[in-house]
């Protein structure tokens, strides 16, 4: 609030300058400051100039659509293998031809293998198959639901179109990497989702009763978080059964995720209700009568709303390497599943890995993932901290 | 202090009386157990296991089981005996608690002698083409996981063969000289370690610059600028002094990190740790190992905290445990 001297009205009215040049100025400033912006739209303002955050959003929305047209982008199905062409290096479409002409259309050749041992292709130049969009393959369903054959692109079955190579088992890796991120990318999503609502409401609970009821709900936590992260991450997940089809066991690790992640978050927030509690809002609505899960959960949780969205969005990148950790050493998610934690696994065979290199692809995604959600974070925690904001 | 100290310590005990109680329950929870294999197989008789199941104990009930285990580590610190190893849970802890020792504190010094002097060129160049460069590397080093920069090391040592790939010791260890033997673990460690530092100086870094870029902003960096300081003495001597001062809680956490941050580069570069050992327990179902090594994980944990809390009250003296 700014003092012009100049009676009730707090909008100077423009011409009326009572007070020297700067200083109104700086008044003028401070008024226009006060005109209150709703915070997420504060947030995005200042997100819009967090170049590196935006760089992270736009990956992830890649990433994502990937995922969601996975099967219909993938040119060929999660069980689709080719014995003859194990540890195929990746085919990619060329537009200039053995003959050195140049295509419009970009086109591919057929493989032979030569030698089972060293493993080696021959390109087969006597004809070119060329790259067809909207092509006929192998069945799927659209988004889970809609059974169609239609894929994005593809090359006539007599060549393969393997973007990424292929495994010991002559699968595409390329395929398989889309099917993979929806096990990936959605496993940390989900474990945050859970663990945000249970740490909200146990740290609520604990910090706004405080006292004995407090003492002995962070006992509890303390006991978990006692545990190194990934041991009592290894154990768990032994104890899952492994007779289960992928989905049982997906969801299961989201569990076990979401049981390790919710006690630091539920920390956090019991340490921050703590300090809201005794605020003027706390005790109005105390003396109104509301009761106290209605309280917390209605006029204190709220408060916390910009510390959950950074915290979330850093919380998921965690996530995401944990389950490809925990998948790669094999306890995770299992073949035939395809997650890129497991798909790594291939890899870390090193003579395999030193005459496919291709095989570390799955390990770029994982990274390509997690930077973008720091990224990401990062800009969030930038955008909703006051203290930073530059206006 | 020192009964702030001890207060802690004694806390410490119901804590850790969780912890196993926990870890039990939760290895029970899994299906079978160490000798559900032997059963299957028809070489051995089922007198046989019936007789090691009598031997280990594994026909008692749950609880006198676990309450046998806890009497154990009361009255003589035994953590139990190892059924696949055949020998007691702390002898086996023992011997890999020091080769992850050794591949963490390794890690952790390269961190710290990169981390610092890099964060503090960062912040006092902030936005500068360095500092950009910096940062993005920072940001894939806290993205990547270490079991795929094990990999990429890995790959490369096995085709330029310039570094040993996998295990802790050469197979003709046992005729070196004793420096020929440290040479062979140094050797062994340099894939393993550089993978943690990495991961572990990103982050560092982080920190380091964003509390140094905060401490600039204070009000007695510009007075000491103001009072023409020059401005090697203005950063070294007022700014990085305080901006290292939050680092000390993330050294009491990484010394609690100590046995437990290597868990999945372990099996990957086949160190034989601690990771290891629990990771081959879990398959084997050798129930005392699991419950040892989360045991002896966990006390590290909570002692490194609680260096962290003492470290940063002698750091600082304005926090008080009274």
């Amino acid at each position: 609030m700014t003092s012009t001297g100049s009676g009730p009205s707090r909008r100077e009215a423009p011409g009326r300058r009572v007070l020297p040049r700067p200083m109104a100025a700086l008044a003028e400033q401070r008024q226009r400051a006060m005109v209150s912006r709703p915070p997420l739209a504060l947030a995005w303002r200042q997100l819009r100039k967090h170049r590196v955050a935006l760089i992270g959003g736009v990956i992830l929305i890649i990433l994502y659509t990937m995922s969601l047209f996975g099967d219909f982008i993938a040119p060929y199905s999660l069980d689709y293998t080719d014995r003859e062409r194990f540890f195929h290096p990746p085919t990619l479409p060329r537009v200039v031809d053995a003959e050195g002409r140049w295509h419009l259309r970009p086109f591919v050749y057929r493989t032979e293998l030569v030698d089972p041992g060293l493993r080696k292709y021959r390109i087969v130049t006597d004809r070119t198959y060329p790259l067809d969009v909207f092509v006929r393959g192998e069945p799927h369903r659209l988004f889970w639901i809609f059974p169609t054959t239609l894929h994005l692109f593809g090359v006539d079955p007599a060549a393969r179109l393997f973007l990424m190579g292929t495994d010991q088992f002559g699968r595409d890796l390329f395929t398989r990497i889309l099917y993979g991120s929806r096990i990936s990318l959605i496993i940390g999503v989900l474990a945050v989702g859970i663990t945000i609502p249970i740490g909200l409401l146990y740290g609520g609970i604990a910090g706004y009763y405080g006292g004995r009821v407090d003492n002995i709900m962070m006992r509890l936590v303390e006991v978990i978080i006692a545990f190194p992260g990934f041991y009592l991450f290894l154990t768990l997940s032994a104890v899952l059964p492994t007779d289960v089809g992928c989905a049982t066991r997906f969801y299961l690790i989201v569990i076990i995720l979401s049981f390790l992640g919710w006690t630091g978050f539920s920390r956090l927030i019991r340490g921050f209700v703590l300090s809201l509690k005794e605020r003027e809002f706390v005790l109005a609505a105390k003396a109104i009568g509301l009761d106290d899960l209605r309280i917390i959960i209605r006029h204190i949780l709220p408060n916390t709303s910009s510390l959950v969205i950074v915290v979330a969005t850093l919380s998921i990148p965690g996530a995401i390497l944990g389950e490809s950790g925990l998948s790669f050493i094999g306890f995770g998610i299992r073949e035939p599943c395809a997650s890129w934690g497991n798909l790594l696994t291939a890899g870390a065979n090193l003579p395999n890995l030193a005459q496919s290199p291709w095989l570390l692809l799955p390990g770029v995604f994982i990274i390509l993932a997690v930077v973008a959600y720091n990224f990401l974070g990062d800009g969030l925690r930038d955008a909703f901290d006051p203290r930073l904001r530059s206006s | 202090m020192l009964r702030h100290i001890v207060q802690r310590l004694l806390n410490l005990i119901p804590l850790l009386f969780g912890v196993t109680l926990i870890s039990f329950i939760i290895i029970q929870l899994s299906p079978g157990d160490f000798l559900s294999e032997m059963r299957l197989n028809p070489v051995v008789s089922s007198e046989t296991v019936e007789a090691m199941r009598r031997n280990f104990g594994l026909d008692q009930p749950l609880h006198i089981q676990y309450l046998k285990w806890l009497r154990a580590i009361f009255l003589r610190g035994d953590l139990g005996y190892s059924f696949a190893y055949h020998v007691p849970v702390t002898w086996l802890i023992g011997s890999r608690l020091l080769n992850t020792l050794i591949l963490n504190l390794a890690a952790l010094v390269i961190a710290w002698l990169v981390a610092i002097p890099i964060g503090i060129h960062a912040a006092t160049r902030q936005y500068s083409f360095s500092d950009n460069t910096l940062s993005m590397t920072a940001y894939l080093g806290i993205s990547t996981p270490t079991f795929f920069s094990g990999l990429l090391l890995l790959l490369f040592a096995f085709k330029t063969r310039l570094l040993p790939i996998g295990g802790m010791t050469s197979l003709d260890y046992e005729f070196f000289p004793w420096y020929g033997k440290v040479l062979d673990v140094a050797r062994h460690l340099v894939i393993p370690a550089t993978v943690l530092a990495f991961t572990a100086s990103a982050g560092l870094m982080r920190q380091m610059r964003g509390n140094l870029l905060e401490v600039l902003r204070q009000d007695y960096v510009r007075t000491a600028r103001a009072k023409g300081l020059a401005e090697r003495p203005v950063i070294y001597k007022h700014a990085v002094r305080n901006a290292i001062n939050p680092l000390i809680t993330i050294f009491g956490f990484e010394i609690g990190g100590l046995l437990s941050g290597s868990a999945i580069l372990e099996n990957v570069v086949g160190w034989p740790g601690l990771g290891r050992l629990i990771l081959e327990a879990l398959v084997q179902k050798d129930l005392y190992v699991v419950m040892g090594s989360l045991l002896i994980g966990s006390i590290t944990l909570v002692l490194g905290n609680l260096v962290a809390d003492i470290l940063l009250a002698f750091a600082d003296p304005r926090i008080r445990y009274d």
